[in-house]
């Protein structure tokens, strides 16, 4: 691997990919893992909150990867995968030490800066917390900047909760709520158990000043859009992403295309009241 | 100085009674108590009969099913402001779940025996009862079909490319 690696020539061309060895191997849940890596050459990495990567995996193949760490922290690259195909279950088989190829950053961020003054409502689920976990970090960096913070999560069970110790610590916070919810519960647990509106119902910001950024499945973004705007929030202050099959990841191959738009470089993040249209489109 | 409220006013200031015929109001207080469970206390258990319902002041309580050969599990989770409890309406009139605290829980409990008499005799009160209950029913349904929807489609956020 480290061969292939050493073999790929710097570049700034977006279709030629950087190598970037692992360095840490963490398992959040079952089938889901969380990589930190480097650039072998050192340089620091720059993004922003709710950019992706192409990621990788040498003699296997790439798919595009949301990045999930602290955009402060330019030095360590953080991707969550969850393994559901060939190459995420051979991408589950490495190790700290191996190299992979890293295509990026592509696509639009979240708009934090349009965003100043609002109280924010994080609204997500599952692995749908990964995509936000940048954006996240930044406005507790910039905490100041804005009014409530909640964060809306749902899962699963008990032992689908992903992050827990950022949950843990921004739960601790008291500039920060966190409401999380679950499908189903062993008796005994004090927690909520419903769907993930329930979590969004209990969040008590200045709804007329919210600004909610979703990441959930497609077909429940709208269920989340419909119950923000039962509260009060307006769907042009609703913040969403999509995902779509990105291979070029620059607007060129059209895999990604829906509509007039191509995720990889107009989205993945858009304003809910943007794309409406395009979820009432069956089967598209 | 102790401020006592009534159990008209606190009834009234629940979500369930809002907007309520006032004569309403007055005949369903009648079949009013306050109630406070301990975190872990059974508030009814499945095939019991439903001769109540409750409104939640204040605290969460969990609907569990027992579920064979293993603990119970809980299904959903209800907190201040919401109402729970319907078996009470319809015949045979057994819970089909149990209820449980999962933290203090302070109550209002309405005797739906008791209003049941009442809502025969006066149908103006039985549709006020009914007016505020269908649509919580149907809110749980269609919540209920949205949680098969996200059981079927998370967790993944679905991604298209099976990569």
């Amino acid at each position: 691997m480290d061969v292939i690696a050493a073999n790929v020539v710097a570049t700034t061309d977006p279709m030629v990919p950087m190598p970037f060895r692992i360095t840490r191997v963490i398992r959040e849940i079952p089938g889901v893992y969380t990589w930190h890596l480097k650039p072998l050459d050192g340089k620091p990495f720059h993004y922003r909150p709710g950019q992706f990567n192409m990621v990788y995996q040498f003699g296997v193949g790439e798919i595009p990867v949301s990045i999930s760490g602290d955009s402060r922290e330019p030095d360590t690259l953080v991707h969550t995968i969850r393994a559901v195909g060939p190459v995420t279950n051979a991408m589950q088989e490495l190790h700290a030490g191996a190299v992979v190829g890293i295509r990026g950053p592509f696509g639009r961020p979240w708009p934090i800066d349009e965003v100043v003054g609002s109280d924010i409502v994080f609204v997500t689920s599952t692995i749908g917390l990964a995509p936000l976990r940048g954006l996240i970090y930044e406005v507790l960096h910039r905490r100041q900047d804005f009014g409530k913070v909640i964060i809306c999560y749902g899962t699963r069970g008990v032992d689908d909760i992903m992050y827990e110790q950022d949950l843990h610590r921004w739960r601790a916070r008291f500039d920060t709520n966190v409401h999380l919810t679950v499908h189903s519960a062993p008796s005994g647990y004090r927690g909520r158990v419903g769907s993930v509106n329930a979590a969004i119902r209990a969040a008590r910001p200045d709804w007329s000043a919210t600004t909610a950024f979703v990441c959930r499945s497609e077909a429940l973004t709208r269920q989340a859009v419909d119950t923000l705007g039962e509260l009060g929030v307006t769907k042009d202050r609703v913040w969403v992403t999509l995902e779509r099959n990105m291979q070029c990841a620059i607007g060129l191959c059209g895999h990604c295309q829906i509509g007039t738009t191509f995720v990889c470089k107009d989205g993945p993040v858009y304003r809910y009241d943007q794309i409406e249209h395009l979820y009432s489109v069956r089967e598209f | 100085m102790v401020h006592i409220v009534g159990l008209e006013d606190t009834l009234g200031s629940h979500p369930f009674a809002e907007g309520m015929d006032p004569d309403a109001l007055r005949t369903i207080v009648g079949c009013c108590a306050n109630a406070v469970y301990h975190p872990g206390d059974y508030i009814f258990r499945e095939g019991e009969a439903a001769d109540n319902f409750y409104l939640i002041r204040h605290g969460l309580v969990a609907l569990e099913i027992h579920v064979p050969q293993g603990p119970p599990i809980v299904v959903e989770t209800l907190e201040a402001g919401d109402i729970f409890g319907w078996s009470w309406l319809i015949p045979p009139y057994r819970w089909t779940s149990d209820a449980r605290a999962s933290e203090q829980v302070r109550l209002l409990k309405l005797d739906g025996a008791c209003l049941r008499g009442k809502m025969e005799s006066d149908r103006s009160l039985g549709y006020e009862i009914y007016k505020r209950f269908v649509p919580i029913m149907a809110r749980r349904l269609a919540s209920t079909r949205m949680r098969i929807v996200e059981l079927a489609t998370e967790p993944a956020v679905t991604p298209r490319h099976k990569g």
